[in-house]
């Protein structure tokens, strides 16, 4: 079956397809390595079945997962480096011990959600940065949850 | 147990697309244009509130936009078309029966959900706000055209907070009498005009006339939508959009092509495009319309459009055929000394791939080479690898007739290089 694929170059959109559309990748990496040989029946045959998807792992709710792009360092400790690719789902209420992307200031930042004695605050992980505190002047707005982080070793 | 339909349609959807990304944009005007940049195609409310025109030609009104402050986007259909299946998804996983109706709207089932339909409509919209950030409306009704009429009530009465159901109203035959004739789901211009003339001005009027006297009149669609708005379902929840009747694909060019090689090679390029449409679908065709057209705003200026249907002798979907047969027919309407501005295919005699009728000189399918499995091989290497990896010749290979889109975002949802930057700082 193929893959959806945008009309980006047509006139209007094909809705027939839209509700369609399947996110998870296709590319599935089989759990038996060896390679079978032809023309002899493969004694690992009949234990081949499901395979391994990577989007199942990372993604349990495809509609409300978004991927971003991380830049600066200030999260190193939380091993989120300059670079790396988010995970973000929006489904989750966010919780103190999140890492989260807020809204800050009208600018898309990724911090950790802190309790503090006084009330709540974003921590970075890196001591060479402030953490920012949640008051109730704060502009601020949780745009969604970090599940995981894809680093590049 | 009563029947209860709501239509959750996504308010202003394609400047909420670009709000998604870009939240400091909430609350202040966006306008989105259509391709080539050529018209306002979509507006923010507040965009409407500033009185930017609906269609208005971009070389019109760009210095006014400018003036109010409007940010502007060029259309980003990768985008839209991605934020849609994501809200019709969330549709699917909370209701028994989704139809998506458009890229914007869908009509949910109800019938019989836990804690009543407003309650539930009230929790599908906030979740679809929360999870993909659409803001969306619903109106709730016994039947699909009371829903379509809630729905809008929804979205024009800031009182109702964005759902209105016609089950919990206490007073429904106010609504009706707010909704004017012309604003009811299924009554065209022509009718509603008519029955103006009539005095017959509102949802309310026009639910208290005779039966028969409408099913003379308007015929058995316009009964459907009398005994609709009467709360007795005639339109049933389908599981799905039927298979489209006809595809078409066409473009207004980046700027005014003069030579037949270009309008050949973009119309190699549409119908390749409409063929994968048709192969997705499963549809073979018989029959395509092709059109080439001049930009008829520019006075003084000679003008020339034309249209050309080309039967086809047994349907398909191979896309070397159908280019034949397009270009083909693009050389016969084409005149040399023009300023083309668009051309574009329509496919028109859709079937079903299986079950197609047979041409009695045409070899039968035992007899002739098949087709598919180049198709689906080009296919699903354009799937998995991008479109356009491989494509066939005749649509060339610099396209110079192609788009401009100067102020698209980013496709943040499709492709890898352009997702949202957060900053760790």
């Amino acid at each position: 079956m193929p893959l959806y694929t945008y009309p980006d170059s047509l006139t209007g959109v094909w809705v027939g397809q839209v509700s369609r559309f399947d996110y998870r990748m296709r590319l599935q990496l089989g759990l038996a390595g060896e390679s079978v040989a032809a023309g002899f029946p493969s004694p690992a045959e009949e234990y081949l079945e499901k395979t391994l998807d990577l989007n199942e792992y990372l993604v349990p709710r495809p509609e409300a997962t978004f991927f971003v792009r991380v830049s600066g360092d200030s999260m190193i400790g939380a091993s989120i480096h300059h670079g790396d690719i988010l995970v973000v789902d929006r489904s989750q209420t966010p919780r103190p011990g999140n890492v989260i992307i807020a809204l800050v200031d009208g600018e898309f930042t990724v911090k950790r959600l802190r309790k503090t004695p006084t009330g709540l605050e974003l921590a970075p992980e890196n001591p060479d940065f402030t953490p920012i505190p949640l008051s109730e002047e704060t502009e601020f707005q949780v745009w969604g949850v970090v599940l995981h982080v894809v680093h590049k070793v | 147990m009563p029947n209860s339909y709501a239509l959750m349609d996504c308010n202003n959807f394609y400047a909420s697309c670009e709000r998604a990304f870009r939240p400091e944009l909430v609350g202040r005007p966006v306008v989105v244009l259509s391709n080539n940049d050529g018209c306002v195609i979509a507006r923010s409310d507040e965009a409407k509130g500033v009185g930017v025109p609906m269609g208005a030609p971009y070389f019109k009104c760009r210095s006014m936009l400018e003036r109010h402050g409007v940010a502007v986007f060029s259309s980003n259909y990768a985008l839209y078309g991605d934020m849609s299946a994501r809200v019709m998804r969330v549709l699917s996983r909370f209701c028994p029966g989704v139809e998506v109706y458009s890229i914007d709207e869908a009509f949910c089932d109800l019938t019989g959900v836990p804690g009543g339909a407003e309650a539930f409509g009230r929790r599908l919209r906030a979740t679809v706000q929360a999870w993909t950030g659409i803001p969306v409306s619903v109106g709730i009704g016994p039947t699909k055209t009371l829903a379509k009429l809630a729905n809008r009530f929804a979205k024009k009465q800031a009182r109702c907070r964005g759902v209105f159901d016609f089950g919990t109203s206490p007073a429904p035959d106010r609504v009706l009498e707010w909704t004017g004739i012309g604003d009811i789901w299924g009554i065209g211009p022509r009718h509603a005009k008519r029955l103006r003339k009539m005095g017959v001005d509102n949802a309310l009027k026009f639910r208290g006339l005779k039966r028969d006297w409408v099913q003379k009149k308007m015929t058995v669609a316009g009964l459907h939508t009398l005994l609709e708005l009467r709360g007795l379902p005639c339109l049933g929840l389908t599981d799905g959009p039927a298979s489209k009747k006809t595809i078409v694909s066409s473009r207004s060019f980046g700027h005014p092509v003069t030579r037949l090689e270009d309008i050949l090679e973009a119309t190699a390029k549409y119908t390749t495009r409409a063929a994968e449409k048709l192969r997705r679908q499963r549809s073979v065709t018989s029959n395509l319309l092709i059109s080439l057209e001049t930009n008829t705003f520019k006075l003084g200026q000679p003008q020339y459009s034309n249209a050309l249907s080309v039967p086809l002798a047994v349907a398909t979907a191979h896309t070397p055929t159908l280019i034949r047969a397009a270009t083909s027919g693009m050389e016969r309407i084409f005149r040399d000394g023009y300023q083309y501005k668009k051309c574009g295919i329509m496919l028109s005699g859709l079937e079903p791939e299986r079950g197609r009728w047979l041409n009695l000189l045409a070899l039968p399918p035992a007899h002739r080479p098949d087709d598919r499995p180049l198709m689906q091989a080009v296919d699903s290497l354009n799937s998995r690898w991008g479109r356009d990896t491989v494509s066939f010749a005749a649509s060339g290979v610099k396209q110079g007739w192609k788009m401009k889109r100067e102020m698209r975002s980013p496709r943040y949802t499709t492709v890898w290089k352009e997702i949202l930057t957060v900053t760790a700082g």
